[in-house]
């Protein structure tokens, strides 16, 4: 990414493809190394997709595989009507948005904090980094079972010397609960991300804004944050593709129960316990839907990133 | 990032920090400590629990100096009782090993034509590896889950190393496609010129000087594969079962297992909390796939 390399990957293409005498060939020859890879993601990712698609418009329930007839868009009225469904889109909305903004926040405050030097600034590093290592579901367990139990977890045991309630966390505040766990795995990884974007600052540039008496603040507000403004976009974007997609906290900590299903837990819960094959697909098409919106307003974010890379090179 | 930002490198890691000495700055270290000992307690505590019998595992006010015993691990292990983790851990070993060595296989040359030799239209290539990371899990399982019914498919564990790997190939051809780009063209047009073909360019000149950047592409992709829960869930049952599945075992548990538990937890989370220990830097790296360096 850095100025050097990345001018010979835009020059080349222009002059080598026009002028050669077997143009075609070599061209061909450049292609070859891609097509592997390429041929792979379309045969695993997109022909699957196809499938769903062609089944979203079927009627079929996988215990009833005879009375399988197409519907047109019924099942699709039927998941748009369907109040469980839409809830599920609400559930989905607030536990990426709710995640991914408390995440990028408090990991921009442990950033600035880990960008100062102080001792042992290594070790609070690596303590902070670790709940990003934990394995999802090992992550959840840990939440639901050792910090939430309200007979015997770590919270209400912490509570009991200062003399607080006691409550039932998972059942008085499910959504909230898991949400917790997930900003508790993914602070770590925005952290690291800011902390790579502040650490990549012009040093000399904001001496000479201190020297013209700029306060902290003012380092802060007009030149650090701008310069951060691409780490947190990407922070977001990199959040939000794998939030939107949570299934092990929801199906870990509260099993979608108690209001708590997001939209892949009830695609999983559609078609694996209710066995309902179409109305499954119609809900995973219509996700699709909601993540192409996202997609395309995060990869033009990326792109402006990427171009921003190239031009300056 | 610039030219500029590169050359200033050197000088800031050395003259290290821009505002040293500064009486604030201790109690704001004070404050990052603190931050760092809240998030790390919970861990912490998994820890010490899993070294408790149940008995003291499960009391309200915690019990922090009760007798430490390996009860927890030899439940888990299975010695005590009960199902041995250990096929679920083999397999989750060569599900995460073999996807991310296919992932290698098909990404490297991948990201070398998209690095080193462009091909027309490289961006276009690039965003569509990465648009298919976006497209939900669930938009393909069900049609997965039929195929491998009908074709005999389920429960086994090569079905999850090709999903692994599709899950994971887009992120590493993105990764690598940045690593690669270190790799000075020079270099590898005298090798041309001296009649290399591909796979010795790649093996003999690209491979070293991007070594590095493989590493932690591969470091990821295990990570990924080794924390994947939905599909393993789906299409696997006994023979095939990943660590994660064997793990949501333990989801409705109740009362005398949190030392089990704590264990289980911990065990099935020690791969990669060591990986991701060792490679910090560059697991920030990869995991911003490239564009933060």
């Amino acid at each position: 990414m850095t100025a050097t390399t990345t001018a010979p990957v835009a020059a080349p293409p222009v002059h080598t493809q026009k002028k050669q005498p077997s143009g075609r060939m070599r061209a061909w020859a450049t292609r070859a190394p891609l097509l592997p890879a390429l041929i792979f993601m379309i045969a695993v990712t997109q022909l699957p997709f196809v499938a769903t698609l062609v089944i979203s418009f079927f009627d079929w329930n996988s215990l009833y595989p005879d009375a399988r007839s197409f519907t047109g868009f019924g099942n699709y009225t039927e998941v748009l009507t369907d109040a469980a469904l839409r809830k599920s889109v609400w559930v989905t909305i607030l536990l990426t948005v709710g995640v991914v903004l408390t995440s990028l926040v408090l990991g921009l405050g442990l950033a600035l904090l880990l960008d100062r030097k102080f001792r042992g600034r290594g070790l609070v590093r690596t303590l902070l980094i670790a709940p990003f290592l934990v394995v999802p579901v090992a992550a959840a367990l840990l939440w639901k079972h050792v910090l939430y139990n309200p007979e015997y977890g770590l919270l209400n045991g912490l509570l009991h010397y200062v003399g607080g309630p006691q409550p039932d966390w998972i059942s008085n505040t499910p959504l909230l609960a898991i949400e917790a766990s997930l900003v508790w795995q993914w602070t770590p990884f925005m952290m690291l991300i800011l902390l790579a974007g502040l650490q990549s600052r012009d040093h000399q540039q904001i001496e000479a804004a201190k020297v013209d008496g700029a306060s902290n603040w003012q380092v802060f507000r007009y030149l650090t944050l701008p310069h951060l403004r691409r780490y947190l976009e990407l922070g977001a974007l990199l959040g939000s593709i794998y939030i939107v997609q949570n299934f092990d906290a929801v199906f870990t900590i509260t099993s979608g129960g108690l209001g708590t299903a997001n939209l892949p837990y009830t695609v999983y819960q559609t078609f694996y316990q209710a066995h309902e094959n179409g109305l499954a697909s119609a809900a995973g098409v219509l996700v699709v839907i909601g993540s192409i919106i996202i997609a395309t307003f995060a990869l033009r974010v990326v792109s402006s990133l990427f171009r921003e890379e190239v031009s300056r090179a | 990032m610039t030219a500029t930002a590169v050359q200033a490198r050197p000088s800031t890691t050395q003259s290290a920090d821009p505002t040293p000495r500064r009486p604030k700055g201790r109690g704001l270290g004070l404050v990052a400590w603190l931050a760092g000992i809240v998030f790390f307690l919970p861990i912490a505590w998994m820890a010490l629990t899993s070294f408790h019998s149940e008995e003291d595992a499960a009391t309200n006010p915690p019990s922090f100096a009760a007798p430490l015993t390996l009860d927890g691990y030899r439940e888990f292990f299975g010695t005590g009782g009960g199902a041995s983790p250990w096929p679920s851990l083999i397999n989750s070993t060569v599900a995460s090993l073999a996807s991310t060595l296919l992932v290698l296989i098909l990404a490297l040359p991948a990201a070398y034509a998209l690095s080193i030799r462009p091909v027309k239209k490289w961006t276009d290539v690039l965003f569509f590896f990465l648009s298919t990371k976006m497209l939900p899990v669930v938009a393909g399982l069900l049609p997965i889950y039929l195929f491998a019914k009908n074709t005999g498919m389920l429960d086994n564990i090569w079905l999850l190393v090709i999903l692994y790997t599709s899950m994971n190939l887009p992120i590493a051809v993105w990764m690598m496609q940045s690593f690669l780009s270190e790799v000075p063209v020079a270099i590898i047009e005298a090798a041309q010129i001296d009649g290399a073909k591909l796979p010795t360019i790649l093996t003999r000149v690209v491979a070293p000087i991007a070594l590095p950047g493989i590493a932690a592409t591969s470091l990821i992709c295990f990570i990924f594969s080794w924390n994947e829960l939905l599909f393993a869930r789906v299409l696997t049952g006994v023979v095939a079962e990943t660590a994660p599945v064997f793990l949501t075992g333990f989801i409705t548990s109740q009362g005398l297992f949190l030392a089990k538990v704590c264990a289980a937890s911990l065990v099935v989370s020690l791969p990669v909390l060591a990986a991701g220990f060792a490679a910090q830097d560059k697991l920030v790296q990869g995991l911003s796939l490239g564009a933060v360096k």
